[in-house]
């Protein structure tokens, strides 16, 4: 081939090659993109409050919700005092989960909520919980953790059973401050 | 590589030995390195897609563990995408555009040749990965978070054989465009080109654009698992649905990059034999380019049961559907360039038709799939497995097969035997329908994909399928023999076998294909 030809193949290598160097840093901007999308859209907010409006009770109706727990890790347990409740659509209900640490290390953890079935997840509204924020726990310490939400009314009538669960995440790289408590 | 060359010219000297396929940089002898490469890793996986199908044979568990079973059907995923397919129709691009455009090699002849010398590497690691602790990966070809945050060294070993993979490909791409666009010979037109350039040239763009986002992908996954880095790790506040979302980025394109070739190679075969040129040229150029440009639209109709907002769903839903308009377009040309031609039906023409048939099939059963409500129900069962093997066996490798016959006489300067060469075809097409016909019935029936038991109810199908993907792959060996068998004794090919043939390498060049070829380029009128 000719010097010429030579010279612009180098020229399309280099534009090509940049190319895909930037495709590749496109894939690691997906993931601010997509946290970014999460956030304007509102999907995917489960650690945060929701709003709730003027809530009528439905004593008409009745929801089983059960409260389940699970920790990752060795740190800690964690259970709600009950294990399930019944209540009125609309209602304002209130439950305590115990955070027991009986290992010698203090640690930070996160709480994330999750839903059964999943699509009634968009019915609890959370006005407080611990998840909303990270819970720092003492080595033998034991904490009372509340969660207050409402069922929303407009839940469908085939919704019967809703279960809360919670799992607990260490955070790592925190440090806890020991004087605190 | 000037010396080399220099070297080189003026004389057909071949070196000889084992070295001249270490050092090559003729875009022949690469070219018939990448097919053989895919072939044999086409019996590899071959035998992993066997090893599922006969646990299946029966239900209950009888010849392999349940986790053996997962690593089987993801190295079966990933060696027929990565390390068959894709590597052949790199094969075809390396024998077929320099002689189809003009050229005298490939643009970057030594990058070729290292574009090549990656995948055995690579292929070994993946084999690798099923004979250290913990075992090969188990989590499916899609490497899904969190399972590939979680499992053993087999994980790592993977990554690593995808990175080189991925650095193969993107070479192998730029080599292709480079070749394409600057080493056309004069008068050879963008719009002049023959079809199967037209579709390499989109696939290689599609390659630089995507395979660097799956790097990406696994380098956050390898990250995750060893640098406390969590994209993915729920544990530490990562997302595994935002790992579903990068890989579709990545995955939706990959069907295309897989489909569109085989789509080129279609394109050369229906119209010379049905000796008429191809009906719509332009139109077939635009709908590929189209094709490309909607793929990127669409990813996330692979994941609606993930759980997101109902208009999403619904963009997802109707961009998948548009995708039929251009596939649709393709389809009525080729149906419309065999209309009133003076057909015969020799072995590549009988694939090409087989593709056509099947191909459509199985773009059927995507529309089925793009629709929401369906695919909820339809999801990760036998469903989408038969889907997906209708579009990726009986279109893009039954295209390989039609391109591997058409091309074989040019390529070797022998003709392979007509007769064998219909059994094949006859063999593949009614062994590969009764292997996955049936398992429409079990998807739609509900049975789970990637579960290496199941319910009594779905024996009799199972059972069926098992026969007939023992009966593919016997047909597969007897491919092999009929490919020696024309290699050592074929009958010679004369310079144009095929009448309605057309394109430079049959009326520019004798069979077999000098060694260099278009040292002067050809004027094209």
């Amino acid at each position: 081939m000719s010097q010429d030809v030579k010279v612009t193949n180098r020229i399309m290598l280099r534009k090509l090659a940049v190319m895909s160097v930037l495709m590749f840093g496109f894939g690691y901007l997906l993931v601010p993109l997509y946290e970014k999308i999460c956030d304007v859209t509102g999907i995917n907010q489960i650690v945060k409050a929701d709003e709730i409006g003027n809530t009528q009770v439905d004593d008409s109706r009745t929801i089983i919700v059960e409260f389940d727990s699970n920790s990752r890790g060795e740190h800690w347990y964690l259970k709600a005092i009950d294990s399930k409740k019944t209540v009125h659509p609309g209602e304002l209900v209130e439950v305590i989960y115990e955070l027991h640490n009986p290992s010698e290390k203090s640690v930070v953890g996160q709480a994330i909520p999750s839903y059964g079935p999943a699509y009634a997840s968009q019915y609890i509204k959370k006005i407080d919980c611990f998840c909303f924020k990270q819970q720092e726990i003492l080595a033998g310490q034991t904490q009372r953790l509340p969660v207050m939400f409402v069922i929303d009314s407009s839940v469908p009538d085939d919704v019967h059973t809703i279960t809360l669960s919670f799992t607990m995440f260490e955070v790592e790289g925190a440090i806890v401050d020991e004087k605190e408590s | 590589m000037e010396a080399a060359h220099a070297h080189d010219d003026g004389h057909d000297h071949v070196p000889s030995g084992l070295m001249r396929y270490v050092t090559t940089t003729n875009h022949k002898d690469i070219g018939s390195m990448y097919l053989w490469f895919s072939f044999a890793m086409f019996l590899v996986g071959g035998v992993m897609a066997l090893t599922i199908r006969a646990e299946l044979f029966q239900p209950g568990l009888q010849l392999v563990r349940p986790e053996f079973f997962n690593t089987m059907t993801t190295l079966h995923g990933l060696i027929m995408v990565f390390g068959a397919i894709m590597p052949a129709f790199v094969g075809f691009a390396n024998w077929q555009i320099p002689m189809m455009i003009g050229a005298p090699d490939m643009a970057f002849p030594r990058m070729n040749n290292w574009s090549f010398w990656l995948l055995p590497p690579a292929a070994s690691l993946l084999v690798l990965s099923l004979f250290v602790p913990g075992g090969g990966p188990g989590a499916g070809w899609t490497l899904y978070a969190p399972l590939t945050v979680q499992q053993g060294m087999g994980m790592d070993l993977t990554i690593f054989a995808i990175h080189i993979l991925g650095m193969s490909s993107i070479m192998g791409s730029i080599n292709i465009v480079t070749t394409i666009l600057n080493m056309r010979a004069p008068g050879m037109t963008l719009m002049k080109m023959p079809l199967f350039v037209w579709t390499w040239l989109i696939t290689a763009y599609l390659l630089i654009a995507v395979m660097p986002v799956l790097a990406g992908a696994v380098t956050m996954t390898l990250t995750d698992r060893h640098f406390g880095t969590n994209f993915f790790n729920a544990a530490g506040g990562g997302d595994p649905v935002m790992f579903q979302h990068i890989f579709w980025f990545f995955g939706h394109p990959e069907v295309y990059i897989i489909a569109i070739p085989a789509f080129g190679v279609v394109s050369q075969i229906l119209p010379a034999f049905s000796r008429k040129p191809l009906f719509g040229y332009a139109s077939m150029v635009y709908a590929t380019a189209s094709i490309a440009i909607l793929s990127f639209l669409v990813w996330a109709h692979h994941m609606y049961t993930v759980g997101m907002p109902v208009e999403a769903q619904l963009y997802y839903m109707f961009a998948t559907m548009l995708i039929a308009v251009p596939t649709g377009v393709k389809v009525f040309n080729w149906v419309a360039t065999m209309w009133k031609g003076s057909m015969t039906f020799e072995t590549p023409m009988l694939f090409a038709i087989g593709f056509l048939f099947l191909f459509t099939l199985g773009g059927f059963t995507g529309l089925v799939l793009a629709v929401v409500p369906v695919d909820v129900q339809l999801h990760d069962t036998y469903y989408v497995v038969a889907h997906f093997h209708y579009v990726m066996v009986a279109g893009a490798l039954y295209a390989a097969f039609g391109g591997v016959y058409f091309w074989l006489p040019k390529w070797i300067g022998k003709m392979y035997d007509e007769r064998l060469g219909k059994i094949h075809f006859w063999l593949s097409i009614i062994f590969f329908n009764i292997a996955f016909f049936p398992q429409h019935f079990l998807g739609l029936a509900g049975m789970p994909r990637r579960i290496p038991d199941y319910s009594l109810q779905f024996a009799d199908f199972n059972m069926v399928s098992t026969i007939g993907a023992f009966g593919f792959g016997m047909a597969q060996i007897f491919f092999l023999y009929i490919l020696l068998k024309a290699i050592r004794s074929g009958e010679p090919a004369p310079a144009k076998p095929w009448d309605g043939a057309d394109t430079l390498e049959w009326t520019h060049l004798p069979s077999p294909a000098p060694y260099h070829s278009f040292e002067d380029p050809p004027q094209i009128r």
